[in-house]
């Protein structure tokens, strides 16, 4: 490598996937988005075990 | 008078023995025999292994729960099962073998009218060389003592980097046939989130290790959700936070060797590659726990009841069809043993028709793939339907089962903590409906993409806190636990 490296080594790995944006980083941790998320997660989850039981 | 005798007292056979006692336990007996004198609230051994709980957080005595029941708790191992009786005894019985301190060795036969094995897994560490906190050089977060465990080795290593040093840390599956791959993919994220919180994170190589032909996969052949106006498939997703935490990855892997500071592992591409650590957790691989079969005249009738790995076989579909032929209908219903209809098995303990995940396998003819999953739910579900069947045969004097909780036909949900804090935490929740994806009904991605989804948040965290909670108030017995959804 050199020691003036000025660009990035492309085709790796961590290239490729998508990375969160701050905006997206901010709103898992945001709590009144978050609380709407628990209650649509819970709704959600109700519906999985109403469409399991036999 | 009925007896049902359950061999174990995990998630599947408490949850058997906590329904049958309150629909039949005045009138019937029901014996758990369980080797483990406590009850283990597995998904939150991962907190276990990063210091953020305490073994007596995650456990609880079962002897001191059944007191309050009607029924009688074994702690004692199942050691074989004789369906036909024998020359001496004419009910079918377990042979059982004590565990407890003051009892332990001696042996006794346990007569049944009906018997659930939901023994779990074998956790197969010597299926590789050097695998295990026992006998080799990993940790595991598989039982409670091995995540206190992982957790003291994990926190030298913290010790290490607070003081400058660099570190190396591996998680992932240790063998090329392992599941279980969700455990492993909290616990990689735990530590990453441990490790940022004392500050050391950016002296810290993360790596995971698994035998998944693409991150994402979790043994179920993987999961498409609907987000951000895409059908996306779970690698994606899996990959980005694995980028996001700035952890590496090697995948379609089989360990084959663990040495201390050293994992050797082939590729599917049939090469072999060596990886330095200084701390892994690997998962091992499950098997059945060893039970033999007999029949009335003494012989040995292991292999018609169990599968080579263990396993017990039920009502699934067990021929052998090459993976474009595998269908949902292949799957078990009712998880009654074709031979004996006094006879289930729930849970791990259920010996699956095929993986999943298609089976793949190296130019060294190494099979690298992930064998099936049986999550949380689903095997609390196939406890209850097996305990309701019961139920109903002895109250009607039939021998068929009356209710059903086939993988193909039942969602599971999964809730994989990547941080635990009550503001700063975040898990994924991951619903998939069926988990054995069934194509014939949903021909595009094989599940109900509605009733499938994955995000992540501090919605997730609150909701992996809530179950800590709420399951192990309902396996306690608490009042009102049997409103409380399995």
């Amino acid at each position: 490598m050199t020691e003036n490296a000025t660009n990035r080594e492309p085709y790796q790995q961590a290239y490729y996937p998508p990375v969160p944006t701050g905006f997206t980083r901010y709103m898992r941790t945001s709590v009144w988005w978050q609380l709407w998320r628990f209650i649509v997660i819970n709704w959600k989850m109700l519906k999985l075990l109403a469409n399991s039981h036999h | 008078m009925a007896r049902v005798v359950i061999l174990g007292a995990g998630i599947s056979g408490h949850t058997a023995a906590r329904y049958l006692n309150k629909w039949i336990g005045k009138n019937h007996e029901i014996v758990v025999v369980s080797p483990n004198a406590k009850w283990n609230w597995i998904p939150s051994n991962i907190w276990v292994g990063v210091g953020q709980m305490t073994e007596q957080q995650v456990t609880f005595d079962l002897a001191e729960v059944y007191s309050k029941t009607h029924v009688d708790f074994l702690q004692a191992k199942g050691v074989s099962i004789h369906p036909e009786g024998s020359a001496t005894i004419a009910k079918p019985y377990v042979t059982i073998e004590y565990t407890r301190a003051d009892k332990a060795g001696q042996q006794e036969n346990i007569e049944y009218d009906y018997l659930i094995n939901a023994t779990g897994p074998k956790l197969n560490f010597n299926a590789t060389e050097g695998l295990g906190p026992e006998h080799g050089h990993s940790v595991s977060v598989c039982t409670a003592q091995h995540a206190l465990e992982a957790n003291q080795k994990l926190q030298e290593q913290i010790d290490a980097l607070r003081k400058g040093e660099h570190r190396t840390l591996v998680v992932g599956t240790g063998h090329g046939m392992c599941t279980c791959q969700g455990a492993a993919f909290e616990y990689i994220y735990n530590v990453d989130h441990i490790l940022r919180e004392a500050g050391v994170r950016d002296k810290a190589r993360i790596v995971w290790i698994s035998n998944e032909y693409e991150l994402g996969d979790f043994g179920m052949g993987g999961v498409n959700i609907k987000r951000g106006g895409y059908i996306t498939n779970g690698k994606t997703f899996a990959e980005s936070l694995m980028v996001e935490r700035g952890i590496e990855w090697i995948i379609r892997a089989h360990v084959k060797k663990v040495e201390a500071g050293k994992l050797l592992y082939e590729l599917l591409d049939g090469t072999f590659h060596e990886l330095e650590f200084d701390f892994t957790m690997l998962i091992p691989p499950f098997a059945g726990v060893g039970l033999k079969a007999f029949s009335k005249s003494e012989e040995d009738i292991t292999s018609q009841l169990f599968a080579p790995n263990g396993f017990m076989k039920v009502d699934a579909d067990y021929t052998a069809r090459p993976f474009a032929e595998w269908s949902a209908k292949d799957w078990p219903r009712t998880y009654q043993s074709p031979v004996h209809k006094n006879l289930f098995a729930v849970g791990i303990a259920f010996a699956p028709p095929h993986p999943i995940s298609k089976v793949m396998k190296s130019p060294n003819d190494t099979q690298i793939s992930p064998t099936p999953p049986r999550t949380g739910m689903p095997s609390a579900a196939m406890a209850k339907a097996v305990a309701e069947s019961i139920r109903d045969m002895i109250n009607s004097g039939s021998d068929k089962p009356t209710h059903t909780a086939s993988m193909s036909e039942m969602g599971a949900a999964c809730v994989a903590s990547t941080g635990s804090h009550l503001f700063r935490g975040t898990a994924a929740t991951m619903t998939v409906f069926p988990v054995v994806p069934d194509y014939e009904k949903y021909p595009d991605y094989g599940r109900d993409m509605d009733l499938t989804f994955g995000e992540i948040g501090l919605a997730g965290h609150w909701m992996k806190s809530l179950l800590h909670y709420t399951f192990i108030y309902q396996a306690k017995m608490k009042p009102g636990w049997s409103i409380l959804p399995d």
